[in-house]
């Protein structure tokens, strides 16, 4: 990020810096011809300066605009590998139709983005007991896992990882918290 | 600390039969002690060690503790030892045992005399003499509560045993160890991070635990003695340790083939054997008591149900039946009944049944959430987790259920206990 912006700086900058440089040398050279033309020169270059840092003002404004939706996108779409959770039936590792095309977008971006490597967390609700529910979320995360893997994502870039009933999204002891809590979970390592 | 037996028959005469569920809890006496010498400072100590002695007993459910004040002997006049023991006063109160006991204090060092007694015989059935320094005392009076259970029911008591668990009260779950009654906690690891399942090996001197210290269920298997320690870190899940009798081997369950699959190690880690081939849970086992069977929990018929193996044969049997959430079975130190979870209809509960798998016996009932049953080396006594005062606690009850109190209760959310063996050093 930063490095493209120090060349932008470069470009944007810097160079028309020096073709004013170079154009104060040939202004030099008309004083001495006449001062009045001097005077009249100096104005009309004054102002296709001024025009000209405004032109590129704009574009950098534009470029810094576009720059941001893309970052924006990117941001969007790494949020959504996160924060976008999987639901479980009780007592089931089985993937639902609608946890199914969660995947599948999941993939597609893992796809896209070759570098990145994620953690699936398998989570499960507070009720049966505690070992029990380390295997349970254990086969949540495989589940998902092997999932993404079939959709061409190598083993080398997921990781699955039990959580059993340790980390629940909600605390509560109601049917809503314990939906909520069933999950597989994707964290970008 | 050094001891010696006093003259007097030492016989194992089963005054209490401990298969008996409709037990009648024997009437004791234990009169305040008497100071043989020392002075008025120690007779505080003398109060405490005698209290102390009475909770003891009471601890194990065997016994009715009497009120002193309805006793007709002063304890400082009466006689300890036959012939000088009016036994008449003693069984007009309801008493039908009595323990007496003589302390002779000198600088820091203490020597007490312990004796039982069966009131309506009028005979000594125990007697030893014991010598230490005063910090001692209690390691004394648990010694001699070993001797009376021993001579009562001729098996070894649980005074030298501890109970480790898991607590949150350091903002993680992390292993802690209190004594046999929830005395003396202590926290064992320091991990910062979720740790549970602690498991005893059969002589008391390694525990095993899984935690999350790397970011992952990893097994630690550590020495408490010399420090050694030993992980088994394979991807996936490495939980549920449980010690073999007899060796230094343990159970445990692994997916690093991506099926959850039990595993037979050596102490170190390394893999055995591997027990269970199913696709599906296989999980939390527990040895019988010869080392030859394993419990487990299998979801092979689709709901998860408590199973028996034979390890050699490699034979399955399925154990429950009854119910759709079988779980955490605990095999029994005399080998003949297996402790489980069952949850059923939002409850979760403990329950016992014989290794036949008939008649299910259920031990808790609608006191909140009853988890994680472990039996006392002497077989007499579940630890258990519930949540029938709100946050988590360890509780005992009788293996009949009944006597059920809390054990201890400090910062946090108690779960996960787990009875070690009888000290062999004590």
């Amino acid at each position: 990020m930063s490095r493209r912006m120090w060349i932008f700086v470069a470009m944007f900058m810097v160079l028309p810096g020096m073709l004013f440089t170079v154009s104060c040398a040939k202004k030099k050279v008309a004083s001495e011809t006449g001062l009045q033309q001097g005077e009249a020169g100096k104005s009309a270059a004054d102002k296709a300066r001024a025009e000209e840092l405004a032109r590129q003002k704009a574009l950098e404004e534009q470029r810094l605009k576009e720059e941001a939706a893309k970052q924006g996108k990117i941001a969007e779409e790494r949020a959504r590998l996160e924060n976008e959770d999987i639901y479980f039936e009780f007592d089931s590792a089985t993937l639902l139709p609608a946890a199914q095309e969660v995947l599948k977008k999941k993939a597609q971006y893992l796809k896209e983005n070759e570098k990145l490597k994620v953690a699936v967390e398998g989570h499960c609700d507070e009720r049966g007991t505690n070992e029990y529910n380390l295997a349970l979320g254990d086969r949540r995360a495989k589940s998902a896992t092997q999932f993404i893997m079939n959709l061409g994502i190598p083993a080398s870039r997921i990781t699955a990882i039990s959580y059993g009933e340790e980390r629940p999204m909600d605390p509560g002891h109601t049917e809503e918290a314990w939906a909520k809590n069933r999950r597989a979970h994707f964290v970008i390592q | 600390m050094n001891l010696a037996f006093l003259k007097g028959g030492l016989c194992a005469v089963e005054y209490i039969d401990i298969n008996n569920p409709f037990l009648r809890k024997i009437p004791v006496a234990v009169p305040f002690f008497q100071a043989k010498s020392g002075s008025s400072a120690d007779s505080q100590i003398i109060k405490e060690g005698s209290n102390f002695l009475a909770q003891t007993l009471d601890f194990t459910g065997f016994f009715k503790i009497l009120d002193r004040g309805a006793f007709l002997e002063d304890p400082q006049r009466m006689g300890i030892e036959i012939p000088n023991i009016s036994f008449n006063s003693w069984t007009t109160v309801g008493a039908e045992l009595l323990v007496t006991g003589g302390f002779e204090f000198s600088g820091e060092t203490i020597a007490v005399e312990f004796r039982l007694f069966d009131t309506f015989k009028g005979r000594m059935l125990v007697g030893k003499r014991y010598q230490g320094v005063k910090a001692d005392l209690k390691k004394i009076i648990h010694l001699f509560c070993d001797e009376i259970i021993y001579s009562l029911t001729g098996k070894h008591g649980i005074f030298s045993s501890r109970i480790a668990f898991v607590s949150n009260g350091s903002g993680n779950k992390e292993i802690y160890v209190c004594d046999f009654d929830g005395g003396n906690p202590r926290q064992l690891t320091q991990t910062k991070a979720i740790t549970l399942s602690p498991a005893w090996s059969f002589d008391g001197d390694w525990i095993a635990y899984t935690s999350y210290v790397n970011g992952k269920p990893d097994l630690f298997i550590r020495n408490l003695k010399d420090g050694r320690s030993h992980k088994v870190a394979y991807q996936g899940i490495n939980i549920t340790p449980a010690w073999r009798p007899f060796r230094l081997e343990l159970l445990a369950t692994l997916s690093f083939t991506g099926d959850q699959e039990i595993y037979l190690l050596t102490e170190t880690g390394k893999t055995i054997k591997r027990l269970t081939h199913n696709e599906g849970i296989d999980v939390s086992p527990s040895w019988s008591p010869d080392g030859k069977k394993i419990a487990f929990v299998s979801k092979r018929s689709g709901t998860p149900q408590v199973y028996v193996m034979d390890v050699d044969s490699n034979e399955v049997q399925r154990l429950t039946y009854y119910g759709r959430h079988n779980t955490q079975p605990a095999w029994s130190p005399a080998g003949d009944r297996i402790a489980y979870t069952a949850m059923e209809k939002g409850a979760t509960n403990i329950f016992v049944v014989g290794i036949d798998g008939k008649e299910p016996v259920q031990l808790t009932h609608n006191s909140g959430d009853n988890e994680s049953p472990s039996w006392s080396p002497d077989g007499n006594l579940i630890a258990f987790s519930s949540t029938r005062e709100g946050p988590a606690r360890i509780y005992v009850m009788t293996t009949f259920g009944t006597d059920q109190r809390r054990l201890l209760a400090i910062s946090g959310a108690q779960t996960n206990p787990a009875w070690s063996p009888r000290n062999k050093d004590n």
